[in-house]
């Protein structure tokens, strides 16, 4: 599995008011979120989206609130995987719930600029930006079962049916 | 061997003797809660992972009236939606009639016990840490899986431990307290870590005003927030609720991965500048700065304890001209508290505008919402660009005191100054 895109540069502390507002958390089809995905602080930015971009961000990416808005918005306007030195502890168990890939690499901030081309390796666990490579951590055992079945829809759909096979 | 209350708590519910920081564990829930907002894309991921019941009805509480009344038609319908779910589930803890916001609500009614997992698709959970339970803020997708099964992983976070020493001035809130603990921290201080909040000017307070302090953890990146019960938390759950609980207590000897001491003696009124919470200055600082509305509530200060607060300022004189102040109580027994007490007259003579129930303006979604020249002072939690409306609209965090005395003076005010 891989990501590949341009990258779009992000700072410190990207909250969830920030990522998309509250006003727009009630409608949650695909084109709702995109459009509404940082609407408030940096208009059109989905428009500026090409499928499989990244998001490169600095420490704390999605503090704030539990709305799982923001990871959807973000998946929604078309980003591939967000890139971060460190992610809030509610957005990180979010995203790989909804399938929002997300990896921790802050060598590869450090190197990351706005317009280049980046490409994460999920398998390989490697980030790559212009000619340099970096390794990011392997996730732990529990979520990459989450993330083998594309989310945690798709973990609970299956647990639910070992269940029912069980009770047969 | 030495436990953090965090590590008593997580071992209880993952029926083991005894839990490692670090360490990932399935907890079994004593209480699965959601809000008018994060409620219906529980449902939907419930649905779409093909679950027909939830785990236990008797454990899941969901608070749908946060915003009533509703500010459109898709509030509507999405409420709707979510009553017609626990009906047909039999979730009897439903309240979307006017109770007002869970974070206040909820301990009301006895539904928070020392000792308790609760786990809940709202960040500002941690709150409930004051009564010595262990909340834990989680999303949508997370709580349908807590839903359909009663559990969830968690880590087990290591704690940091902060101490509040000596004794407040006067107009010194436990607001400033947890001001100037964001200050020291800043929004990633406590990331995936508990705050646990002790010392005797933290023991002085009144239980309702040590919810604030709680409530503030999340802004400090903290997973939650916990309080060691005392006697006035056993006098408040006895007024509410009869169901047992076991109280647990950090050990002595447990470990801390940093403990911070804050003399509150030493404090001024605090204020938070846009637009993060950690961003704190005195009151003094900012005196001069002309303001446009004042917004009283929320989960963070909108209980008796601050409506009295702002009352003492508010009484006898009147708002600013060209100042805006709302005022919204948290739940309906406060609100219906203020009225018997005579503060929603007090108030109304002031010139304030006195809000039904529930969130108010902090999230901008209605009830306040701020245009690009606005600048309020708000006794919310979050002052994020856009999080009460556009994205230029200042937001400043402080205290009832300071936000009544900002709306008196027209500009933020030290209330020292106002009231003498």
């Amino acid at each position: 599995m891989k990501c590949e895109g341009r990258i779009h540069i992000f700072g410190d502390h990207i909250d969830t008011d920030v990522i998309i507002p509250a006003t727009l958390l009630l409608k949650t089809d695909n084109e709702s979120l995109a459009k509404g995905c940082f609407a408030a602080v940096y208009p059109g930015f989905h428009e500026r989206v090409t499928p499989g971009d990244l998001i490169f961000a600095g420490d704390n990416f999605g503090c704030g609130s539990s709305r799982e808005h923001a990871p959807l918005a973000i998946k929604a306007a078309g980003i591939g995987c967000v890139v971060a030195a460190s992610f809030s502890r509610i957005f990180y168990r979010s995203a790989i719930n909804v399938g929002l890939p997300i990896v921790i690499c802050p060598p590869a901030i450090a190197k990351a600029r706005e317009g280049e081309r980046a490409a994460v390796d999920f398998v390989a666990g490697t980030v790559t930006v212009g000619d340099e490579t970096f390794d990011f951590p392997a996730f732990p055992a529990g979520i990459v079962a989450i993330l083998e079945c594309g989310g945690l829809v798709g973990f609970m759909e299956k647990r639910l049916k070992a269940e029912q096979a069980q009770r047969a | 061997m030495a436990a953090t209350m965090a590590q008593k708590i997580l071992a209880r519910a993952a029926g083991k003797p005894h839990v490692r920081v670090n360490e990932i564990v399935t907890a079994r829930v004593d209480l699965a809660m959601a809000n008018d907002i994060t409620a219906p894309l529980a449902i939907k991921a419930l649905r779409a992972a093909g679950a027909r019941k939830v785990f236990d009805p008797d454990k899941i509480a969901i608070f749908a009236g946060r915003h009533m009344p509703f500010p459109n038609m898709q509030f509507a319908t999405d409420v709707n939606a979510t009553a017609r779910f626990c009906d047909e589930q039999g979730i009897r803890k439903f309240y979307a009639n006017g109770e007002g916001m869970d974070h206040a609500v909820a301990p009301e009614l006895g539904l928070f016990r020392p000792g308790m997992l609760v786990l809940n698709a709202d960040s500002h959970s941690c709150t409930a840490g004051a009564l010595g339970t262990f909340a834990v803020p989680m999303g949508s997708t997370d709580m349908a899986y807590v839903f359909a099964f009663g559990e969830s992983w968690l880590l087990v976070p290591g704690t940091i431990r902060v101490r509040y020493s000596g004794k407040a001035g006067p107009y010194i809130t436990s607001k400033d307290l947890v001001l100037a603990t964001m200050r020291e921290l800043g929004v990633d201080g406590a990331r995936y870590k508990v705050l646990e909040f002790d010392g005797d000017a933290l023991y002085a307070l009144e239980q309702d005003e040590r919810f604030t302090i709680a409530n503030m953890a999340i802004e400090m990146g903290a997973k939650t927030a916990i309080m060691r019960p005392d006697a006035k938390t056993e006098a408040y759950l006895q007024r509410r609720t009869d169901v047992a609980y076991e109280t647990v207590f950090s050990d002595p000897g447990a470990e801390y991965e940093a403990t911070i001491d804050i003399d509150v003696a030493a404090l001024a009124p605090q204020v938070a500048k846009p637009f993060m919470p950690s961003n704190v200055v005195a009151a003094a600082e900012l005196k001069g700065k002309k303001i446009t509305q004042v917004a009283i509530g929320t989960c963070t200060n909108g209980r008796m304890v601050d409506l009295l607060q702002a009352a003492e300022v508010l009484r006898g004189r009147k708002v600013a001209k060209g100042v805006r102040l709302v005022i919204t109580p948290a739940s309906i027994q406060t609100y219906q508290q203020a009225m018997r007490e005579g503060l929603i007259e007090l108030f109304m003579e002031a010139g304030a505008t006195v809000n039904p129930p529930g969130c108010g303006p902090c999230a901008g979604i209605h009830m306040g919402v701020l245009n690009a020249e606005d600048v309020c002072v708000a006794t919310h939690n979050r002052n994020f660009r856009g999080r009460m409306g556009h994205r230029d609209a200042e937001i400043y965090l402080a205290s009832p005191y300071v936000a009544a005395a900002s709306a008196i003076a027209g500009t933020i005010a030290d209330p020292r100054e106002v009231l003498q």
